[in-house]
């Protein structure tokens, strides 16, 4: 009985995977040379275009795993979580282009941007620690919105934000003497920027998905499960409620600032427009989507819904052309109409996710008394 | 003996309305106490003061010697006050297996752990079987079984168990009161607020009877199952004129 409680390290890999652990392996050596080959090979065949849109994939993966941990572990929900990505993306910007004129390195910023994000966390937690449910969701939608609003108008009296006009030729990443902006030449081998960001975002998703993993099989992951489903028996089992739930705000705020400080330096050129509602709202649909609470399914969920409009814009107005001589639907429309589409027969058949945390399975799931 | 708990002239206000209108309570180490009385005597918010979960308007608290007025719920449990709240309050999607882990939260010593949870187990064989379901599975009965052991994984110096009879079948709360007087037996200092007046009665050392904000009546539990009034009032029997 023993073994029952003291390895719940295994909650980190499926049943399956505990059985087989060669076949996982190979899978994981396999998937990881696909992976890195992929940018070559996308290169090679003129499809530069899906290296940037995997890089703004990943993005989004950062973004999801942050929300994640409020939504998901926690149970907060949050719809004004784009904030801190705006405020992460802000503070690189700010520190990194001839705006004011400074030009500190990456490595400088991308903790400030990540601490400062963190503090806007735990400023939206504060005083919304006893909000629950529609309340806290209105609450964050509007600091959403005040940020952005923020950033929007913050070009006077002083000259902050640049207002709507946004910051631009922000620097791109410095690291080990090599500009991430700039194609590297080996020889006769040309490693484009795009290709090396791809690189670098990869080591850092690596980074991020250990970190979320040891988090919600950690002491704190626990305790936010047990928030999640009954805050006072949670109190009453010694847990510091409070602190938790700020916890939480602020470490996913810190995967928001983050990703932001990332974005800011691949796409040179930052504005409010970047950081809307819509953007707050996709990023919680690839949570939903994909599986609250679990890693794995959120990682799916925001990869699906990064993915889908570029591989529409693709395929259906090219089709539509090849058919009917124009495009009757556009990509965009139908991009809604599929993605209402999908939550809703999501909702119907699949209301934990695409793949479920085990909890929430279970919560979602009838429950069975059997009497006395 | 030791006192543990002692409430001196309580009062408890929300808003206008006086819920509690001073009272005065201890808990000695080691006893069963009970709280009985009807719906609105004031015993949850009594018991929401203890856990620091409402702040009184006047009078002292005194856990183990110190005043706990005004101390969050988690460090009033961290110190080993531990309550096992009204309606059960099990972790319904969690299994009861880290129902159990989660009762330890405060401790961090794993084998004791994992020997303290045997122990349940074998206090409770139906709760090993289902070690791996879900709370929310268990029966009514099961569920206020398991409040209890998560309550005791945290080695508790004083158990507050809030109804731990309401909404179960009959059988099952004589159940649950054999499980109450075991936990008594072991050594854990327990104050049990019930409405089930007779059972809480039966099985506690000391009563008190509370109505309207106040503590009517208190002494000794058998001769509170003998006193006229508590028999007319609590266990609705007609002593006769």
């Amino acid at each position: 009985m023993t073994n029952l409680t003291t390895n719940y390290v295994d909650h980190i890999l499926p049943p399956h995977v505990r059985k087989h652990p060669a076949v996982f392996w190979v899978g994981v050596v396999l998937i990881a040379v696909a992976l890195a080959v992929m940018p070559f090979v996308l290169v090679a065949n003129s499809m530069t275009a899906w290296v940037r849109i995997t890089n703004f994939a990943i993005l989004f993966v950062f973004l999801s795993l942050g929300l994640n941990i409020v939504v998901g572990f926690a149970g907060l929900l949050d719809l004004g979580y784009i904030a801190f990505y705006a405020v992460g993306a802000y503070v690189y910007a700010l520190l990194a282009s001839p705006h004011f004129g400074l030009h500190l390195p990456f490595w400088i910023i991308l903790p400030i941007g990540a601490a400062v994000a963190c503090l806007f966390g735990v400023i939206l937690g504060a005083p919304t620690l006893k909000l629950r449910g529609d309340y806290l969701a209105i609450v964050t939608l509007g600091f959403g919105e005040i940020v952005r609003i923020f950033m929007n108008n913050l070009s006077e009296p002083i000259n902050i934000t640049n207002g709507p006009k946004g910051i631009s030729t922000i620097d791109s990443i410095k690291l080990f003497g090599m500009d991430f902006g700039a194609t590297t030449r080996i020889g006769d081998f040309a490693v484009a920027g795009l290709v090396k960001y791809y690189y670098l975002l990869m080591f850092m998703l690596i980074i991020v998905i250990i970190l979320n993993l040891r988090l919600q099989n950690s002491r704190i992951g626990r305790a936010w499960e047990a928030i999640r489903e009954d805050e006072l028996a949670a109190r009453a089992m010694g847990i510091n409620t409070t602190s938790l739930k700020l916890l939480a705000f602020a470490m996913g705020a810190s995967f928001g600032g983050l990703a932001g400080g990332v974005f800011a330096a691949i796409q040179g050129f930052i504005s409010p427009e970047s950081f809307t509602l819509t953007e707050s709202v996709m990023i919680l649909a690839m949570v939903v989507l994909g599986g609250m609470g679990n890693i794995w399914g959120v990682l799916l969920g925001a990869l699906l819904l990064s993915f889908m409009p570029e591989f529409l814009r693709y395929t259906v107005e090219p089709a539509q052309k090849w058919l009917f001589g124009r495009a009757i639907i556009e990509a965009e429309v139908l991009r809604m109409l599929i993605f209402g589409f999908a939550m809703v027969a999501m909702m119907l058949f699949r209301p934990a996710g695409l793949l479920p945390s085990a909890v929430r399975k279970r919560e979602l799931a009838p429950q069975q008394n059997d009497g006395e | 003996m030791n006192t543990l708990l002692s409430i001196k002239n309580l009062h408890i206000g929300y808003g206008g309305i006086q819920a509690v209108k001073g009272i005065d309570l201890h808990v000695e180490q080691g006893e069963l106490v009970t709280l009985i009385g009807a719906n609105g005597a004031g015993k949850t918010t009594t018991l929401k003061a203890i856990t620091g979960l409402l702040k009184p308007t006047q009078g002292a608290i005194d856990y183990a010697g110190k005043s706990i007025i005004g101390v969050p719920t988690y460090k009033v449990a961290s110190e080993g006050l531990v309550l096992v709240p009204e309606g059960r309050g099990v972790f319904p999607g969690l299994t009861i297996l880290e129902n159990l882990q989660m009762g330890a939260y405060t401790r961090n010593d794993r084998t004791e752990i994992a020997f303290d949870i045997e122990h349940k187990f074998s206090l409770f064989p139906r709760l090993k079987e289902r070690a791996k379901q879900t709370a929310g599975t268990l029966s009514g009965g099961e569920q206020q079984m398991l409040a209890i052991s998560r309550a005791l994984m945290a080695r508790p110096n004083l158990l507050l168990l809030d109804e731990p009879s309401m909404g179960l079948a009959p059988i099952m709360v004589q159940k649950i009161f054999e499980v109450v007087r075991d936990v008594s037996k072991s050594g854990v200092t327990i104050l049990l607020i019930e409405q089930n007046a007779k059972l809480a009665l039966q099985i506690s050392q000391r009563g008190y009877v509370m109505d309207g904000g106040v503590i009517t009546l208190s002494g000794e539990s058998k001769s509170l199952l003998d006193n006229p009034k508590v028999r007319e009032a609590y266990l609705g029997e007609d002593v006769g004129a």
